[in-house]
């Protein structure tokens, strides 16, 4: 027994294992750019050399064109709304203290902690239900209860230890709300509201069931994705697709990620300062 | 509830005290808050009461016959098809929610513990994969386990087997397989935020009166860090229930899941009460199982000695 264990502590276990879990992790997200630039019809090895022929393939598919445009029109309309939905809770939540706060965090919270399919379900139900036709606006509706609480969250993080003083001091030196907020307020949260619009947009973008059940004849991305995957022959062409998204994904989270973090900078700059 | 919660605060009595409420933080903070709840009781607490209720009606081709009824919830519980796909779906959640936190807790204390002061770097490139396209993530695994895929081909080409192997796609370990990487972040984040609030002087002190490493994550870290461990298990299991790509994708005929059978309700079959019934039945079936995985859980915990 101390044998295992001084020898354990000579092999680094768990850098090692955290490195296999990093492998995990990416090994799958890395292989579809690497069959997208296969040049054969099929996922296998070897590789059967480089081409960007299916990238080329995706310039003329009118189909798939239609689809991005709808994701995009999607995207843009699910993160302006979920943002400003988002920018409401958290600053009631981090500048206030009330009764029923938790409840309705809770509540707006929610969608983190259920099945997917069965928001999308009571959703068709209700929409159908109403006599509404199913079409972009409601995935737009539909995607918003899901980006909120991830908006929310990133949002509550940057408006945490906002310094109210720094407020009041505008207010006592003569400036009305709307300047108080455009000069003083805005400037601080900033950051941390386009990290929400970006984050949300990547959320809407890639978000799959609930666009699948509230699209009616309109397809978004991954739903275009989805009615390709039962021919094989799309597969690279899907793969190609896949990549552009992947990238277009990992930028805009990466972009989210820099500026939360200088909005975290900026807000415990303020709280320093005397 | 929450509706009552909120009406009966606004009722203030005399003018002047109306007045100075509404300038309150209570009235400020509610109607900053308001918005934002009453999207989410129209599109989200509304639609749920809503397939509550059909779950008790019945379906006459094109009509709803509002009489309360039991008979979705009888078929949905006796009907050999649905309790199997119960069944697998509970079975496939649970494992994947347990492998996920048992995987990712050492990933966890490794950032908390050693992680330097790149924590926050480490903590993003954990939740990049799981941003990104869930379909895509998925389809991944396909070509990675299919018969032809990268790791039959890439393990023939290197000269481990002669001929494909059969059973890596298309059953509930594949399943299994694709949802542990999906959830992976999920599980790691609230496990980590609980370590960070875990007291290091507590561990020294165990340390210094004589507990060996181990010892003293079992009795201090591991304890301390249940909250996590807790929220990280409900995070991936109550939602996995429910997945509906993976199964397609991947699952083949021995890896179908209860979303398939819900969605067909909403589709071909066109039986909403009965796709009603099997969605709320989910529900109720993965929170119990829930409350009884942490149950036992803590009660395992506090056994420690």
């Amino acid at each position: 027994m101390s044998v295992l264990l001084r020898r354990l502590r000579v092999i680094p276990v768990l850098p090692v294992y955290v490195a296999v879990y990093f492998l995990f992790l990416y090994l799958p997200i890395l292989l579809l750019p690497i069959f997208s630039f296969n040049n054969a019809a099929t996922t296998t090895f070897p590789l059967a050399g480089f081409t960007t022929k299916w990238y080329a393939s995706l310039a003329g598919n009118s189909v798939m064109l239609n689809a991005a445009w709808n994701s995009l029109i999607v995207g843009i309309s699910v993160s302006l709304l979920s943002t400003v939905l988002g920018i409401c809770a958290a600053r009631a939540i981090t500048r206030y203290r009330f009764r029923g706060q938790r409840t309705a965090a809770g509540l707006i919270m929610a969608p983190l902690f259920l099945p997917e399919i069965i928001v999308a379900v009571s959703l068709l139900m209700i929409v159908l239900a109403m006599g509404v036709e199913l079409s972009l606006v409601t995935v737009i509706l539909g995607q918003t209860v899901f980006c909120v609480p991830y908006a929310m969250s990133v949002l509550v993080s940057g408006f945490e230890g906002f310094d109210r003083s720094l407020e009041e001091a505008s207010y006592d030196l003569g400036e009305t709300a709307i300047g108080t907020f455009r000069r003083v307020t805005l400037p601080v949260v900033a950051p941390a509201i386009v990290s929400s619009l970006l984050v949300t947009f990547t959320i809407s973008l890639d978000e799959f069931i609930l666009a699948f059940f509230l699209s009616g004849t309109e397809p978004t991305l991954p739903v275009y994705i989805w009615g390709q995957l039962r021919f094989a022959a799309k597969l690279p062409g899907v793969l190609a697709l896949g990549t552009i998204m992947l990238v277009a994904s990992i930028l805009m989270l990466t972009l989210a990620e820099i500026l939360r973090r200088r909005a975290e900078r900026r807000t415990q700059l303020a709280h320093a300062l005397p | 509830m929450t509706a009552a919660a909120l009406e009966t605060t606004a009722e203030t009595p005399s003018p002047s005290r109306r007045r100075a409420w509404m300038r309150s933080d209570e009235a400020r903070g509610l109607a900053m808050i308001s918005p934002t709840f009453l999207y989410a009781l129209a599109l989200l607490f509304l639609p749920v009461l809503i397939v509550i209720a059909y779950s008790f009606w019945t379906q006459n081709y094109l009509d709803i016959d509002r009489t309360f009824t039991l008979e979705n919830y009888r078929q949905a519980l006796t009907e050999p098809i649905y309790r199997d796909l119960f069944i697998r779906s509970l079975w496939i959640s649970l494992t994947v929610s347990v492998v996920t936190v048992v995987f990712s807790y050492p990933v966890a204390w490794f950032i908390s513990f050693h992680g330097g002061v790149h924590k926050n770097l480490w903590l993003f490139l954990i939740t990049v994969p799981c941003w990104t396209s869930y379909l895509l993530r998925v389809l991944s695994w396909k070509v990675i386990l299919g018969y032809g895929g990268v790791m039959n081909t890439g393990l023939i080409s290197m000269g481990l087997i002669d001929k494909p192997v059969t059973s890596l796609l298309y059953n509930s370990n594949a399943v299994v397989i694709t949802l542990v990487h999906s959830w992976a972040a999920f599980a790691i984040l609230p496990i980590y935020v609980s370590l960070q609030k875990v007291d290091r002087t507590l561990i020294e002190a165990a340390r210094d009166l004589g507990d060996s490493r181990i010892k003293a994550f079992f009795r201090i870290t591991l304890p301390l860090s249940l909250p996590g461990v807790i929220s990280a298990f409900l995070i991936v299991m109550i939602p996995t229930v429910g997945d509906y790509v993976t199964p397609r994708l991947v699952g083949g005929k021995d890896g179908v899941m209860i979303a398939t059978a819900i969605q067909a309700q909403f589709g071909k079959a066109a039986n909403w009460p009965l796709g009603a019934a099997l969605s709320v039945t989910t529900m109720v079936l993965v929170s119990l199982s829930a409350a009884a995985v942490v149950f036992a859980l803590k009660f395992t915990i506090r056994r420690i000695k």
